[in-house]
């Protein structure tokens, strides 16, 4: 072997990634059921309840409609271009879920295996170079395209992700400063330990929520894909899986940006009230799966929630939001922040 | 002049104080109102398992009628056809022979009867012009097909199940229809 790495770690790792990808792809499709149970329950009907027992083969048979639907690609415009827009939104979505701790230690043959494919730690400031890069697919798919109104819609959304990616970005210096680690794993091991980050940042969490509604697109602020205004804005030239990749890039997003919010502020995998090293290591790390999943599964709803509450902002709205209200009460966050931890640090007083 | 109503309200022209600028609280009054959607009643009916009920002069399929000893009312005698404002209904007569007493009630009689059910616009004048009560909108609907020529509805498929054949269909079939006084 050339490489001082033993086989059972490349083995335990690859089967992480195939386990999370799945994972990601197979909540995402029934994100897309569950989003339109919720929306039909908040709107005082059923939702789909024919396909398969309660409707659960639903986004079976939505994903083998989008496969048997005719490719079309418009003329004039760059192919490559036109097939690399959806792959990048996809690509981007499914790599930010590397970094993210879903559970504990697990033990098994005579292994300690970290249910993280990449403890990096740089954690969080990777899911948000990732984040960034997924304007790019939404550009190119507006470009390539080879319409104006297509375009249009590009540039507002990419315009909208960028703006609102300074505040998420200014929050979470704050939150830095509080938990003095940018991994992901420390962070959630800290709040084992302490209290959640809810309780130390809580406006920082507010701005980052209303962030992450931005970066994904959804409503209130998804002028870029107003099915009512803009017909469709960047995905409108798509169909067929490609349409599916944009669609489904979207709800992964939303799935990671839940995570990524349950890992920052709410424990992650933290059972609450509960002292851990007491059990036996792999049923905790079970249940710290499972914890982190319901309160995915709460942000999901609330995502859900707010789409099915609030109508849309204008663009100018969006933008007077973006970058005159909530960079400065991020700035603002920031420096109530520091100063209470410089006075934290000092004894509490001057 | 006066309001025919009063709901009318006044225009309030206000600022917006700082709770009401910061959204925030208007958001959560709104969300507390769709959380409290989940919990009331769904208006949803099962279809097809559940239907709703028609009224009694709901003009649906065509039926042709028979009278209690089971013989066809219909004497091809054309009224419909020409009522008819899609020319939907098509016939041919023919003439009774002497040992198919019982299945005709008068000498003349339809030997083929089509309904074009893509033409019909169920308004049911062939219904009001008939001088035998021979046809008769029911409540049922027009279910779908496949292909244009499996529409046209024969003569067959349009009478009433023979009432002492088959008495349970032709009760059925019958369902809850207003009984008419008729001249003859």
């Amino acid at each position: 072997m050339l490489l001082a790495i033993d086989m059972a770690l490349i083995i335990e790792k690859l089967v992480l990634i195939v386990i999370v990808v799945m994972a990601s792809l197979v909540i995402a499709m029934y994100t897309t059921f569950a989003e339109r149970k919720v929306a039909a329950i908040l709107q005082d009907r059923r939702g789909p309840n024919r396909a398969g027992p309660f409707g659960l083969l639903q986004p079976m048979a939505d994903g083998l409609k989008l496969f048997f639907k005719e490719e079309i690609i418009p003329n004039f415009s760059s192919k490559a271009l036109f097939i690399i827009g959806p792959g990048l939104a996809m690509l981007t979505a499914i790599m930010t879920g590397a970094v993210v701790p879903w559970g504990d230690k697990v033990h098994f043959f005579d292994r300690d295996i970290a249910l993280q494919i990449a403890d990096v730690n740089v954690g969080i400031l990777y899911v948000f170079a990732v984040v960034s890069m997924g304007v790019y697919g939404i550009m190119i798919g507006g470009w390539a395209s080879n319409n104006k109104y297509s375009l249009m819609g590009a540039l507002r959304a990419a315009s909208q992700i960028i703006s609102y990616e300074l505040a998420m970005g200014i929050s979470l210096i704050a939150l830095l400063m509080v938990t003095g680690t940018l991994s992901l794993k420390e962070m959630v091991l800290d709040q084992q330990s302490g209290y959640w980050n809810i309780v130390y940042q809580p406006l920082g969490f507010l701005i980052f929520l209303i962030c992450a509604f931005a970066e994904c697109n959804r409503t209130p602020f998804d002028l870029a894909e107003a099915e009512n205004e803009l017909v469709g804005g960047y995905h409108v030239e798509y169909s067929s899986m490609k349409l599916g990749f944009y669609l489904f890039a979207e709800y992964i997003n939303m799935f990671i940006s839940s995570v990524i919010m349950a890992t920052l502020f709410f424990g992650g995998y933290d059972i609450p009230f509960l002292n851990e090293a007491n059990y036996d290591q792999n049923w905790m790390a079970l249940f710290g799966v499972m914890m982190l999943m319901a309160k995915v599964v709460g942000f999901i709803f609330l995502f859900m929630w707010v789409r099915w509450t609030i109508p849309r902002f204008r663009y100018d709205q969006l933008m007077h939001l973006g970058w005159r209200v909530l960079i400065p009460l991020a700035l603002f966050n920031m420096l109530l922040t520091g100063a209470l931890v410089l006075l934290k640090q000092n004894g509490w007083h001057f | 002049m006066n309001a025919l109503t009063n709901r009318a309200k006044q225009v309030d022209r206000r600022k917006m104080n700082f709770l009401e600028r910061l959204y925030l609280v208007a958001i959560f009054k709104g969300m507390m109102i769709t959380f409290s959607h989940i919990f009331k009643k769904k208006p949803t009916i099962n279809y097809p398992e559940k239907t709703r009920p028609f009224s009694p002069v709901f003009r649906g399929l065509h039926i042709l009628n028979r009278d209690e000893e089971g013989r066809e009312n219909c004497t091809a005698c054309g009224l419909c056809a020409v009522a008819c404002p899609a020319e939907a209904i098509t016939m041919e007569a023919a003439e009774r022979q002497p040992d198919e007493e019982n299945l005709y009630r008068e000498e003349k009689y339809a030997a083929k009867y089509e309904i074009n059910m893509l033409r019909c616009i169920f308004c049911g004048l062939c219904e009001e012009a008939c001088p035998k009560d021979a046809i008769y909108l029911s409540e049922t609907f027009a279910p779908s097909d496949y292909q244009r020529k499996q529409f046209i509805y024969k003569k067959e498929e349009l009478l009433i199940p023979h009432p002492i054949e088959q008495p349970e269909e032709y009760k059925k079939a019958l369902g809850n229809r207003v009984k008419r006084e008729t001249a003859n």
